[in-house]
């Protein structure tokens, strides 16, 4: 440990780290044992459903992080993120369409839709789409580079709160326009789908989703601890000043140009390798995943879970979309209502989420043990 | 319609069919009992000779009319028969007849013969029917019936057109001076279709040669070319400069309430464009109303439903206001999330109550068509009332935010929110009202929009973002800014989209919106302050 001991005590107490080990072991080592190696008629067995879907809500989780990095602790509030989340599927999509080689409908070694549009030849965008190491690196560049330059000129000329989030809502509404294009090369409104393999791994297999999902576990994990570690070092603390006072940041002599973009294009980063994860997983990305509504519902996970606590944004992914596929098979009429009116609850009622319920329930408890015992001792 | 007139035009002529208007018997008999070629040939004789009789006797051998019973041709209508021949009355009708079958070759024939032979009609809306089917197909034999007909045309609309014909026809034949002066007519003409007549003149062989031979003809087709282009390029800039106008007008009913809520509130209302539809579907239940209570009133449906879908947005609005946004004020990003799920609440609730299908809204009689300025170039009443009603709903805000107390209150809490209130002006009432009004003018908006679009629960949801790019561009606290704003987005949207198609168009706008939003992060008009931020 030795020089890393400090590092480990700032990012969490004993507690914290037990919870993220007992988190851990779960995901890495419960849910493979008992997806793989328990046989499926036994009642202990996970089913591929589950894992599909925890495996896609860690995902979301990924995107909630990043979202609470800018608009929790930055008070940066992007109505865009799920620009930047597809744009990562869309990277690493292009890779598993040339997977499928020519196993495709028409058995060319093409993607279905542009044998379909009558196209001889890869149009540029696809360059080297085929090498996974330059797909994996485009979920990192494209998102990344896109939110630095917007950001740059967004935050240099301090464009800020409402404008802001408007114009990032206006920058994926045109994205998504773009993308329902044919002509834009990424198989217009019906995107791409029918992934047939991973690496030259078979998609679909037990072995191969579970693969992906251990993946998954273990970004999620590493993008808590690195967005841990960013919001307890000094550059955290300059970003929540950001927050609360702007301009009294940059009195201060700071420059909340460079600070912002940073996290802004972190975020970015963040979403496009979830979006790069989810896509394998969810086997389907198409270019509603830009629309304004997937973007704002982004801002209510974390709305939901606690806005400023990175636990917080993950339990907020967790309940809102754990309900969101629960309420989608039973009562399916009735789910814009119940996120609509949580949209207006959290807001009106919650303003610090789940975690601030926790924490004030447990003042409270506290208080009536503790209290005496204070009233006695201070003088 | 058409067949309409065609049969009392008909009864008309046989009531006068007198003996002395007898057809040539021999031509009757080749179309009655001759081949095919001979069929046709007797068409082109009746056409040629131009009588008013021979329109009866093909009009009858087109619809089926014409019955030969031995050596005698007749025009049997029902229970009654004519001699084709004479136009004597025939009774009783012989009992052995056969139907003068008209095969696929002969009807073509027929259909233009019969257009001809309208043209010198009586009647002016049949001469001009017919000079509407002429001019988008004629064939060389029709000349001289056009000839003739534009002999006795009078008509201002008429002659022209036939004019038209007339150039079209000789330019395929005829000397070259007839040929020069048809290209000089084509050229005065609107018609884009003259275009494609002119053009095969000025045409390469492959060779090199031209396909006209003659250079006067190519140098006077060229001239012409120059001047149907050059007035149909301005047909089309009308036509855009139009729906520019048209979607501007649109995009400013939709935006002037947001403009209000937000200079004033600083809320960012994402509900607005769930008022739009409630005032959309205001419109439709009353259209319902009236089509169930008052068929006989169901064109003057609109006069009511304009302050009922008001009305219906303004409450919804006020209701929101003192039930949830008041809460949240100086939050603005809370505030939109808030509204954002009030808009999903509205739309699930229309939904469940009105389904999730588009409904129906019927334009009243005076909006549906429209007028055709120039060829090609239909200016839709519908939009033109549109356009109208935007510059009324404009000049009253403007009207109430001027010259009323309520507006003078409303700018003050603009200007200076904490100043207003320190000298009495009560700004949550303010505040409660004008989140009714701006809602309000969303319904309006609504009732305008349905009359030229779809009605659904998702109609918000396309139109929002176009609204606060708008409120975005014009900047806050100045309606002229929410004016140029939505007209200018109006035009460069069906610029670009005539240029580059509608999707392409849309994101060069909102790219270059994003790219404004740098240079002016308070919009066209921003209100000057002194504070650091506002």
């Amino acid at each position: 440990m030795g020089p890393f001991a400090g590092i480990f005590t700032r990012l969490y107490g004993t507690r914290g780290w037990l919870a993220l080990g007992v988190l851990a072991c779960v995901l890495l080592v419960v849910f493979p044992v008992f997806n793989l190696a328990v046989p499926a008629d036994s009642p202990f067995h996970i089913s591929a459903y589950w894992v599909t879907l925890i495996g896609k809500i860690m995902c979301y989780a990924m995107v909630a992080l990043a979202m609470d990095l800018i608009w929790g602790y930055t008070g940066i509030l992007s109505l865009g993120h799920g620009l930047f989340f597809a744009l990562g599927g869309y990277s690493f999509g292009m890779y598993l369409m040339r997977q499928i080689g020519a196993d495709g409908q028409y058995r060319v070694n093409m993607p279905d839709f542009m044998v379909f549009l009558d196209w001889k030849e890869f149009p540029w965008q696809w360059w080297m789409s085929d090498q996974f190491w330059w797909c994996a690196l485009l979920v990192v560049l494209v998102p990344g580079l896109l939110a630095f330059v917007f950001g740059y000129f967004a935050f240099r000329s301090r464009v800020k709160g409402v404008y802001f989030s408007i114009i990032t809502q206006a920058l994926t509404y045109a994205a998504m326009l773009l993308f329902f294009r044919n002509a834009t090369g990424f198989g217009g409104n019906n995107g791409f789908t029918d992934f047939k393999r991973i690496l030259d791994f078979p998609i679909t297999t037990p072995g191969t989703r579970m693969a992906l999902f251990a993946i998954t576990s273990v970004v999620l994990i590493a993008t808590l601890l690195l967005g841990r570690y960013i919001v307890t070092s000094k550059l955290g603390r300059v970003l929540t000043a950001i927050r609360d006072a702007e301009s009294r940041v940059m009195f201060s002599g700071y420059n909340p140009l460079w600070y912002k973009l940073f996290i802004w294009t972190l975020s970015a980063v963040i979403c496009g390798i979830a979006g790069a994860l989810y896509v394998p997983q969810v086997g389907i990305i198409n270019p509603s995943e830009m629309s304004p509504a997937n973007s704002i519902e982004i801002a209510i996970w974390v709305a939901v879970g606690g806005r400023g606590t990175l636990v917080g944004a993950l339990l907020g992914a967790g309940i809102v979309n754990g309900a969101k596929s629960w309420f989608t098979v039973a009562y399916p009429e009735y789910w814009l209502f119940f996120l609509g009116l949580m949209f207006i609850g959290v807001t009106l009622f919650m303003p610090k989420g789940v975690i601030g319920v926790i924490g004030s329930i447990r003042e409270k408890i506290h208080a009536r043990i503790v209290t005496p015992d204070l009233l006695e001792k201070t003088p | 319609m058409l067949r309409v007139i065609y049969i009392t035009l008909m009864l008309a002529l046989a009531a006068l069919v007198r003996p002395a208007y007898a057809l040539n018997a021999t031509t009757v008999e080749k179309l009655a009992f001759g081949e095919s070629d001979e069929q046709v040939a007797a068409v082109a004789t009746l056409v040629a000779e131009g009588d008013e009789k021979a329109l009866v006797l093909l009009q009858a051998l087109a619809d089926g009319e014409l019955q030969s019973a031995g050596k005698r041709v007749l025009i049997v209508k029902g229970e009654e028969g004519y001699d084709a021949i004479t136009g004597d009355k025939i009774s009783p009708l012989p009992a052995e007849r056969e139907d003068v079958a008209a095969n696929n070759r002969l009807r073509r024939e027929l259909g233009t013969a019969l257009a001809a032979l309208k043209l010198v009609s009586r009647d002016r809306a049949v001469r001009l029917a017919a000079a509407k089917e002429l001019e988008s197909g004629a064939d060389d034999t029709m000349l001289p019936l056009v000839k003739q007909a534009l002999a006795r045309e009078a008509d201002p609309v008429i002659k022209p057109m036939l004019e038209m014909i007339q150039a079209t026809l000789e330019l395929k034949g005829g000397t070259k001076d007839a040929r020069i002066a048809a290209i000089r007519t084509l050229g005065l003409s609107n018609n884009p279709n003259t275009k494609s007549l002119l053009l095969p003149l000025l045409e390469k062989n492959k060779d090199g040669s031209y396909a006209e031979s003659d250079e006067d003809i190519r140098i006077e087709a060229q001239k012409s070319l120059r001047a149907v282009e050059g007035r149909l390029a301005w047909g089309e800039r009308a036509e855009q400069l139009f729906s520019g106008i048209s979607l501007g007008s649109i995009l400013l009913l939709a935006a002037l309430g947001l403009a209000i809520t937000y200079g004033l509130m600083g809320v960012i209302n994402m509900a607005h464009g769930e008022m739009i539809m409630i005032g959309a579907y205001a419109t439709y239940v009353v259209q319902n109303l009236f089509r169930a209570h008052a068929p006989g009133l169901f064109d003057w449906y609109l006069l009511c439903a304009v302050p009922v879908a008001f009305v219906a947005s303004a409450l919804v609005g006020i209701a929101l206001e003192r039930s949830v946004i008041r809460f949240l004020y100086g939050r603005p990003l809370e505030t939109l999330l808030a509204t954002w799920g009030i808009s999903l609440f509205l739309i699930q609730t229309v939904r469940t109550l009105f389904g999730a299908q588009n409904v129906q809204v019927e334009n009243p009689a005076f909006m549906s068509g429209g007028t055709e300025v120039l060829t090609g170039v239909v200016l839709p009443y519908s939009r033109i009332v549109i356009i109208f009603f935007a510059a009324v709903v404009l000049a009253a805000m403007w009207l109430l935010l001027t010259r009323t107390r309520l507006g003078l209150f409303m700018r003050g809490v603009t200007q200076n929110r904490p100043m207003a209130s320190c000298i009495g002006v009560p700004t949550p009432r303010v505040d409660m009202l004008a989140f009714g009004l701006g809602s309000g003018i969303a319904g309006l908006a609504g009732c305008a929009l349905s009359q030229i679009g779809n009605v659904g629960p998702d109609l918000g949801q396309s139109l929002i973002v176009d609204s606060f790019m708008v409120v975005v561009l014009g900047g806050v606290g100045q309606l002229a800014g929410t004016v140029y704003a939505a007209l200018g987005l109006g035009f460069a949207n069906k610029i670009l989209e005539a240029w580059q198609g509608a999707v392409l168009a849309k994101i060069a706008v909102l790219i270059f919106i994003i790219f404004f939003i740098q240079k002016r992060p308070q919009g066209l008009f921003a209100l000057k302050g002194r504070a650091v931020e506002s």
